[in-house]
């Protein structure tokens, strides 16, 4: 069961600042356990930013990002109460996503 | 065959494909995968990107801890469609890719894992334009050993 | 006299260039801390605070961390402090041991089995710490320091800052008593001066990015004791809270920031 998301979308000068933090491990593949095992490559993949149903930015990302991501995107305009939604599709297909209204 | 039905095979082929795309995310394996910096810009399609002062990195010039290094990128350039980040001595040297549409702005604050001093690379696709930028960041271990 | 002048000019650049690094490396923390998997552990937290666990399956609600049943804003913030009911000088995770106990109806050994955990599990003492620490963000930092068990533990608290043992003779002050010393990059906080110990008591509990866990106080301790080379001291033991009250009353009237995030 994926860990929590939480999302903050606020107005700023002509645009709507996003910044989303998710749970997330993002094994590389190279970490060893406490056995010297390597842990597996476990990571986020896509991620979605949908802006009252449209598309806004679509990322592919990497092992390389850090585990627990947090990232920040602007969107042009907006105004409070528009719908955000984030979504993340990893590697192992798990998935989890979160949604707020800008304030 | 003839022309005309040369493009309309194309295009209803195209028709096809769509939907399928769009049920799998696409994930770019290729660029992912590459081992060097120069095979990265391959994979995700850039060639030579030109370097320009529209495209800027902020982040901290030291990083205490080089699993988590803060980067934020936004461009300037017009009709930038998409940002790449690419860390020169990673492993797998792209990071990330992020397409944007439909009003987002060409801006992205993330955090990556760097696993030495080196550079990190933006670099900001505008149409079959290719600019590109990149910043060194040193990084360190902490305290008493981390 | 040509000497005094060489030896400036050898030394402006350097320090120059320490300055430039001190700056750069405050970038990096303000960075890593705006938008810091903080607030999840807060999330957790809270949920953990609210669920009946237990023999009694009882919930942490009714816990009384010095400002009343239940109490939670501010009462970070007035940690450690004496408490009547047990008759002794407590910090947040012995109040947290001591409710999981008495209202939950735990025992201690299973509520001691995990106190510290990791990137993948953290442990339940983590979650409940950042989330009631930041139920103190924005009140100022003021432990009991006037009861009489609270001014023997706070001078408790001092000598062990001062006491020097172990292997290799450490004590705390060892590394955080003199002014101007760091451990490779990290300039260390002189922690019996309430400059330094004041923003460090304002932004513990705190998640830490290079082993990405949310670390506590009790944690910090712990580990303090370990890299003095020095035996394990027991979780909430008097010794620890009493070194906490020290450290939180030298840092007393900053107001507290919140969990913070660190390397």
């Amino acid at each position: 069961m994926p860990g929590p998301m939480k999302m903050r979308a606020t107005l700023g000068s002509g645009h709507t600042d996003v910044r989303v933090l998710m749970t997330h491990p993002m094994e590389t593949g190279q970490r060893k356990d406490a056995e010297g095992k390597a842990v597996p490559m476990h990571f986020i993949q896509n991620l979605t930013v949908k802006v009252n149903g449209r598309t806004v930015v679509e990322a592919q990302i990497s092992q390389a990002v850090s585990r627990n991501p947090v990232f920040s995107f602007r969107v042009r305009g907006g105004a409070k109460g528009d719908k955000v939604e984030v979504s993340w599709l990893d590697n192992h297909g798990e998935s989890n996503k979160t949604e707020t209204a800008v304030a | 065959m003839n022309d005309l039905r040369r493009k309309l095979l194309g295009a209803a082929a195209i028709l096809l494909l769509k939907p399928f795309a769009a049920l799998a995310a696409a994930w770019n394996k290729d660029a992912f995968g590459a081992k060097t910096p120069q095979d990265a810009l391959t994979g995700i399609g850039v060639g030579s990107p030109a370097p320009s002062k529209d495209l800027v990195i902020e982040a901290p010039q030291i990083a205490e801890n080089g699993a988590v290094v803060p980067i934020e990128i936004s461009s300037a350039i017009a009709g930038t469609t998409a940002i790449a980040v690419i860390i020169e001595k990673n492993p797998f040297p792209l990071a990330a890719r992020f397409d944007f549409q439909n009003g987002a702005l060409p801006y992205v604050k993330l955090n990556v894992k760097m696993n030495e001093t080196c550079d990190v690379r933006a670099v900001a696709i505008a149409g079959a334009r290719h600019y590109t930028a990149t910043k060194e960041i040193k990084v360190t271990i902490g305290g008493c050993g981390g | 006299m040509r000497w005094p002048a060489i030896l400036v000019a050898l030394l402006l650049p350097l320090s120059a260039a320490a300055q430039d690094a001190k700056k750069e490396i405050q970038r990096y923390q303000r960075m890593i801390g705006d938008g810091s998997p903080v607030e999840l552990f807060e999330l957790q937290g809270e949920a953990l605070w609210k669920k009946p666990q237990g023999p009694r399956q009882a919930s942490l609600e009714k816990c009384d961390l010095g400002a009343g049943p239940g109490v939670l804003k501010g009462a970070y913030a007035r940690l450690p402090r004496y408490f009547k009911d047990t008759d002794r000088v407590m910090d947040l995770e012995s109040r947290l041991l001591h409710c999981m106990q008495t209202v939950q109806g735990r025992s201690a050994e299973e509520a001691l089995k995990r106190v510290f955990g990791n990137e993948d599990r953290p442990s339940e003492m983590e979650y409940l710490s950042a989330y009631i620490a930041g139920r103190s963000r924005g009140v100022v930092i003021s432990p009991g320091t006037r009861h009489p068990k609270e001014a023997q533990a706070l001078e408790l608290g001092r000598k062990l800052f001062f006491h020097r043992a172990g292997a290799w003779d450490f004590s705390c002050a060892s590394c955080h008593g003199e002014e101007g010393k760091r451990i490779r990059m990290q300039d260390l906080p002189v922690l019996s001066n309430p400059r330094d110990a004041r923003p460090v008591v304002a932004t513990w509990p705190a998640y830490r990015v290079s082993n990405s866990q949310f670390k506590t106080m009790q944690w910090r301790l712990n580990d303090c004791y370990r890299q003095m080379r020095m035996p394990e001291p027991v979780f909430a033991s008097e010794a620890t809270v009493a070194l906490n009250l020290f450290l939180t009353a030298t840092g007393k009237g900053e107001t507290y920031r919140g969990p913070g995030t660190k390397r």
